[in-house]
């Protein structure tokens, strides 16, 4: 099943990468996305990790609201820099997500939002650097870790 | 309609190199190497998120509009684990963040 979503994206890709519809072409790109599944499959490559499907119902509205915050503290970030009222904290964080992808996915949404980095994690604790108090409360009031959660749909 | 795009991509311009030019000011102005780090992530995001806003507009739709979206997605993904390397290679080698910490770090 999971094999077959794969083999599906994989040939999505080539289609839409190439942009030459001819039948030579097409079962080309056929064959080489079998062989790419085939090698994944015996390197046990396809599992939830690998293949992040349970993420996908509750993708779009998360990216969406992603893209938001990212906006918002892109313009925040910006005014920092222009004010020099610069004063970085470091502090640490505890995740609720049960899933290793959905940590990961937790620690680049800190990262991406500028103003805040993930430096360190251990486990389920995360070292998160900010470049001001109001970035650092951002993280510490949990919000996007319970967007995390909610995506990941496991609790 | 044209002119309306032509707008469009030249706003988008706009913000990007502004974002672009804030972001490397931070680049040499912030104190040390995690906060310069946040800066180097608004290049990333704001700036080739709208780079890639406006040049879609000038594409209509299209196959190169289709490979201008993975771009983005492709430096979505991989921009921040870029900025976590070096953060964690700087905590590794001892440097420590100026500034306040709060609580235990790890």
């Amino acid at each position: 099943m999971k094999s077959l979503i794969l083999f599906l994206i994989l040939l999505c890709l080539w289609l839409l990468m190439s942009g030459y519809y001819s039948v030579l072409l097409i079962s080309l790109g056929i064959v080489s996305c079998a062989f790419c599944v085939y090698i994944a499959k015996r390197g046990k490559l396809i599992d939830d990790e690998g293949l992040p499907i349970f993420f996908m119902p509750r993708l779009l509205n998360y990216l969406i609201w992603l893209f938001k915050e990212i906006l918002k503290s892109n313009l925040a970030t910006g005014k920092v820099i222009i004010n020099g009222k610069v004063e970085p904290e470091t502090f640490t964080v505890k995740s609720s997500q049960v899933t290793d992808v959905a940590k990961v996915t937790y620690a680049n949404s800190i990262t991406l939002t500028p103003g805040t980095v993930t430096t360190k994690m251990h486990k389920d604790v995360f070292e998160v650097h900010a470049l001001n108090a109001d970035f650092g409360n951002d993280v510490r009031t949990n919000k996007m870790d319970r967007k995390v959660t909610w995506l990941e749909g496991k609790k | 309609m044209e002119l309306m795009f032509d707008i469009f991509t030249g706003i988008c311009f706009f913000i990007a190199s502004l974002s672009i030019i804030i972001g490397a000011c931070g680049l040499i102005k912030l104190p040390d190497v995690f906060s310069r780090i946040h800066a180097a992530g608004m290049i990333d995001t704001g700036g080739t998120a709208f780079f890639i806003l406006g040049m879609v507009f000038q594409t209509g739709w299209s196959l190169v509009t289709v490979k201008l979206l993975l771009i983005g997605i492709f430096i979505f993904f991989t921009s921040p684990v870029t900025s976590h390397v070096t953060a964690n290679l700087a905590r590794k080698k001892d440097i420590f963040p100026v500034g306040k910490r709060i609580g235990k770090t790890l």
